[in-house]
């Protein structure tokens, strides 16, 4: 995937990225309060299939986190780089964190999403910045 | 109801095999397994077989009829089956189905990986795709980042420490030096565990199964066809389980518990009619330190949380009540995808009938194996019986 202007636009993800970037970000909520994200018809804790955009939280807190050190091709340039899972409420979002030393990010960290492009392949990347 | 017979078993040496092909690997064990069950091959009706990524790292999709060919039923129906490093453990499920519902009496399952040819990032890249390429492959996680994640919120929730997930490590590298057919014959101690780089932190070198080139094959015979013919085949497979949960970390119930593995559990426990009070010896999906922590609890033989100092404390070593791993398990002797699940069958169905190494690490007749597939998002747990 090194011919990034070449690859076709995964519909969903990429609207959700293109939102985040944009600091619009959104989720899809079931009436159960169920939170996921695009593309996705179903809801699949509940079944229901009515689901809505709704905005999502401007800020999460680190949930767990790991610093990666050998890291796939796409990434090896990147590395040392911290991936974490964040709770946003009703939904997690798994993204990098940026803007902090490694060593000073621990579990409960508030962070704010945003797109950022990895060193690597300069591709697009759901990050997460200090809140 | 009729449960199917392990009437024989065949592995390949797990270990660094780059430029041995999956055809070849899968011939050599299928081949042992035959030799091993003392059936004809004309006899065996289809091909029940496990792989992962060798679309990526052989290029070669529609490996069914290959590998049919290979152990020499070309007419045999032939099926892979790709459930990540679940795949042959899914085979094997497919198969006992099928023994019990008539439909067979006589199935080889197996599995082969070849991943050395590809090198380390490669191997990690092809690994990753077990994982939601979108929202967790696109995020930099590779395979040992998503372990990772899950041993640090268990630390966070239960507790826990690098040196208890060594002492698992020292654990299943002790259990490998008799093993012939193990990656790695050579022992560890927890300071050089300790010491080793860091992959994803908290996981270090040792915390991870090594790279694997190997293939394992089973024959699986009905009752009534291991009677007829007079068969030596004391193990039986009495109970089947398999379980699911969301594909991503970030979508799941919990970062520190594997629901699909207690479903699995909980319905290959109910099918074999026992407990896991019953179970003496078990062979578990450590691909990493921390996933033996998450089986062991999974398969109820331990409540959540309580498992991390299981190997620390004595009790899944080999002389500890309940020995984990006997074989070496993914971490030492080697974790080539999809041929672990079925390998799992063949080094318990070895140990319960006492010609494996470990044998004498043994203490009762009833054994379980657990193949986990991604970061568990499916599962599959057997149980096995001597039965004779
Ligand atoms: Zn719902």
């Amino acid at each position: 995937m090194s011919e990034s202007e070449e690859r076709v636009r995964d519909e969903g993800y990429d609207d959700f990225l293109d939102a985040v970037a944009e600091g619009e970000g959104f989720y899809l909520e079931c009436p159960e309060g169920h939170g996921w994200l695009p593309p996705r018809r179903v809801c699949p804790e509940c079944g229901a299939t009515d689901l809505e955009e709704v905005p999502l939280p401007e800020s999460g807190a680190v949930e767990t986190f790991t610093t990666v050190h050998v890291a796939s091709p796409e990434f090896v340039e990147d590395t040392p780089y911290v991936t974490a899972v964040a709770d946003f409420g009703a939904v997690r979002l798994t993204g990098q964190i940026w803007d902090v030393e490694p060593d000073a990010v621990e579990v409960g960290l508030e962070v704010t999403p945003d797109v950022g492009e990895t060193e690597t392949a300069g591709e697009r990347v759901l990050m997460f910045r200090p809140y | 109801m009729s449960h199917p017979r392990v009437s024989g078993v065949g592995l390949t040496h797990f270990g660094k095999h780059p430029e041995r092909t999956g055809r070849d690997l899968f011939a050599e064990a299928s081949e042992r397994a035959l030799e091993d069950a003392g059936v004809d091959r004309a006899t065996i009706e289809q091909l029940n077989y496990g792989n992962f990524m060798g679309a990526l790292s052989e290029h070669q999709g529609h490996q069914g009829p290959l590998m049919a060919e290979a152990a020499g039923i070309p007419d045999a129906p032939a099926t892979r089956y790709e459930s990540a490093c679940a795949s042959s453990g899914v085979a094997v499920r497919e198969a006992v189905k099928d023994v019990r519902n008539g439909e067979a009496d006589v199935v080889l399952v197996g599995g082969a990986e070849r991943m050395n040819n590809l090198g380390t990032a490669g191997t990690t890249e092809a690994l990753a795709i077990a994982a939601d390429d979108l929202y967790e492959v696109r995020a930099g996680m590779t395979f040992p980042a998503a372990y990772a994640l899950m041993a640090k919120a268990y630390f966070d929730q239960y507790g826990g420490s690098r040196e208890e997930l060594a002492e698992i490590a020292v654990k299943n590298h002790d259990n490998a030096l008799d093993n012939e057919y193990a990656q790695y014959q050579k022992p560890i101690s927890v300071e050089e565990a300790l010491d080793a780089p860091m992959i994803a932190e908290p996981l270090g070198l040792f915390d991870a199964c090594p790279i694997t080139d190997g293939a394992s094959a089973a024959v699986l015979v009905s009752d009534e066809y291991a009677e007829t013919h007079d068969l030596d085949a004391p193990v039986a497979l009495t109970g089947t389980g398999q379980g699911g949960d969301k594909m991503a970390l970030q979508d799941r119930n919990y970062l520190a518990r594997t629901p699909a593995a207690e479903r699995a559990a909980e319905e290959a426990y109910a099918d074999a009619g026992i407990g896991p009070q019953d179970v003496s010896v078990a062979e578990v999906h450590d691909c990493f330190t921390i996933a033996e922590v998450l089986a062991l609890e999974a398969l109820d033989f331990y409540a959540p949380g309580e498992a991390i100092g299981a190997a620390a404390r004595g009790e899944t070593t080999r002389d500890g009540d309940r020995p984990i791993n006997l074989s070496g398990g993914l971490k030492a002797k080697g974790h080539p995808v999809g041929a672990t699940g079925t390998s799992q069958v063949v080094e318990m169905t070895r140990l319960l009938r006492g010609d494996h190494p470990n044998s004498d690490a043994v203490g009762g007749e009833v054994g379980v194996v657990h193949n986990a597939g991604g970061t568990v998002a499916s599962t599959t747990v057997h149980v096995l019986e001597v039965r004779t």
